[in-house]
């Protein structure tokens, strides 16, 4: 028993309280109340001369339970009961999730996973007859955003792409010497930095920054409108969010993200060529006379081709994302994490796709 | 049935997905009126707004908005957010512009008229190249008005207008729906909660109730407030308490 408070028998289905309550009492309280009051009718509670608002919860809960009525309250212990005991609770709108199986979590991942699916359908319907509409109205894509939009996601990206392009020269330029060293093939050392960054780093590495710099941007942006109602509000201005935000985007990265990946191409080459002349001791003109040697147009267009597929999937990605962004803020972030995370994904898979195609169209 | 009504529902049913959250739905809005949809918090007054305005379907029955049920074009009427819902990367004056430049041929000089002219009488002139981020909640509240009324629609939606100001901003956005309505002869179909906005501006209510998941009661704000009988009726106006004796 609690040192600040009392329990009795009081009578004939009776028993008392005393003493002073309060929320630390609570836990004793309910281990005391509930042997006590069984078969009880009244719980006399004259004797309390102190009750804080988390004793009388637990006081009132429990008299509840067993069916005891509370009596003998005065003055502000009264009061103090009345507020946990009077007011009427409304029925809950759903019943509160109890302890649940594993079927019933997998049912409810099918569903997740159909509503997903119905929401990807969606927003690959709408935006085929916004694209369709476009073609067929283009004053009604907001073209004038697209420059502003190139500056954004292309330009604005230069310096970073810039730093690991050559960055990620330099690293391959090394680890290819240290290998082909063994082998005294030093001089294909351009063939292989040439070649391994047009065909496959530079597109990759830079659709990773695109999709980190612009992807999470696009899709904070479009889910920061969708949870504040102005893409509904689009909406009611008759005006269509695809085509007045989505395409832009689209078209926007989808530009931009080869252009990165030609400025990637060539400052991965020039790192690769500063690794030769400084510790290879490759001249620069033996350097880009294999570099010329090695690469074709078709590596070159190649990598470009797919970085513009890159581009496109990740503004598509980041604008279907962004708007289904739903409750908030919290809403927001879930949106951009689940964009970056999907774009990563998908780089990767179409990137091997890819590679096998290419493989295949002997590229 | 009012031949002039600007709104009118037949048996209509709202909701998300196969939860009908308010059914049976019959009302008209008349031309001029400030008409107000009513309830307590989570009956659908809202979802009723957003269905009539489009961005959802309805679960049953039907409604005409100008004779008309699917708008083709510029929709007939303007619509003011709970949250202003300003495009946030565009200044106040783009914001207003966006609706005029996108559905008439009006020269660029003409829309800058314009947009100054709108922004003037919901009493932000001089804000044209303030960004929404800039404003407190009234200012963007009028801000959102003047948008909404960028082509002269005949109707206006207002979810919330009240929500998350002071008394004071609560009452300068009721003057200018007053003055609007007066002036311009504009629809307002508004939803609210606010008690004192109720009483001052509207001229007509329909009120929901959960329970019966239809409206339950119709009329002029002020005079259901002191004549019904209605439990539910006395209930919403009177703050949950018993009315006064009349």
């Amino acid at each position: 028993m609690g040192a600040g408070y009392k329990i009795g028998a009081g009578g004939e289905g009776a028993v008392t309280l005393a003493g002073s309550l309060s929320l630390a009492d609570a836990g004793h309280l309910r281990r005391d109340l509930v042997p006590a009051l069984e078969g009880a009718r009244t719980l006399d509670v004259a004797g309390v001369t102190a009750l804080d608002g988390g004793a009388a919860a637990v006081l009132a809960a429990v008299a509840a339970q067993r069916g005891a009525e509370l009596v003998g309250a005065d003055g502000d212990v009264a009061r103090v009961l009345a507020l946990y005991t009077e007011r009427t609770s409304r029925a809950p709108l759903r019943a509160p999730a109890g302890h649940r199986g594993l079927l019933s979590h997998i049912g409810d991942a099918t569903l997740e996973l159909w509503a997903a699916a119905k929401d990807h359908l969606a927003f690959a319907g709408e935006l085929a007859s916004s694209t369709f509409g476009a073609f067929r109205r283009p004053g009604d894509v907001r073209w004038r955003d697209v420059g502003h939009l190139l500056e954004r996601h292309g330009a604005d990206g230069v310096p970073i792409t810039i730093v690991i392009g050559f960055l990620i020269g330099v690293i391959t330029a090394f680890q290819s010497a240290l290998q082909l060293g063994k082998f005294g093939a030093d001089s294909l050392v351009a063939d292989l930095v040439s070649l391994s960054m047009t065909r496959e780093l530079a597109p990759l590495m830079t659709a990773i920054v695109v999709a980190g710099r612009s992807g999470a941007a696009i899709a904070a942006e479009i889910g920061t409108m969708k949870v504040s109602e102005e893409v509904d509000a689009l909406r009611t201005l008759g005006l269509d969010p695809y085509r007045f935000l989505v395409l832009p985007r689209i078209l926007a990265v989808l530009i931009a993200a080869p252009l990165l990946t030609l400025l990637a191409d060539v400052v991965s080459i020039a790192g690769g060529l500063f690794v030769a002349m400084s510790s290879l001791d490759v001249s620069w003109q033996g350097y880009v006379l294999s570099v010329r040697e090695a690469l074709g147009v078709a590596d070159v267009f190649g990598g470009l081709f797919k970085a513009a597929v890159f581009g496109g999937m990740i503004a598509l990605i980041a604008c279907e994302r962004g708007l289904g962004a739903r409750g908030g803020a919290e809403g927001v972030g879930r949106a951009t994490t689940s964009a970056v995370v999907t774009m990563l994904f998908a780089l990767v898979a179409v990137d091997a796709l890819f590679s096998v195609l290419f493989n295949l169209w002997g590229i | 049935m009012a031949k002039d009504s600007i709104i009118r529902a037949r048996d209509l049913a709202i909701g998300y997905g196969d939860h009908v959250l308010m059914e049976r739905m019959d009302f008209d809005v008349a031309p001029g009126d400030v008409f107000l949809i009513l309830g307590g918090s989570g009956t659908g007054k809202s979802t009723l707004l957003r269905t009539l305005i489009g961005l959802q379907a309805s679960l049953g029955g039907r409604f005409e908005i100008e004779g008309r049920e699917a708008p083709d074009g510029p929709p007939p009427y303007g619509v003011l957010f709970q949250s202003g819902a300003l495009f946030g990367s565009m200044t106040l004056g783009q914001n207003v512009a966006l609706p005029l430049e996108t559905w008439t041929d009006l020269d660029a000089r003409t829309i800058q008229e314009l947009v100054c002219a709108k922004l003037r009488i919901v009493g932000l002139d001089g804000y044209e190249n303030h960004m929404p981020a800039e404003l407190s909640g009234g200012m963007k509240k009028r801000a959102g008005i003047a948008r909404a009324m960028a082509l002269e629609p005949r109707l206006l939606f207002l979810d919330e207008p009240s929500a998350g100001l002071d008394p004071i901003s609560m009452a300068e956005l009721d003057d200018l729906i007053l003055t609007l309505s007066a002036s311009l002869g504009v629809t307002f179909v508004v939803v609210t909660h606010e008690l004192a906005s109720i009483e001052k501006i509207g001229s007509t209510c329909v009120l929901l109730d959960r329970d019966a998941r239809t409206i339950v009661a119709r009329g002029d704000p002020r005079e259901l407030k002191e004549t019904s009988d209605d439990p539910r009726v006395r209930s919403y106006f009177h703050r949950g308490a018993e009315a006064p004796a009349r």
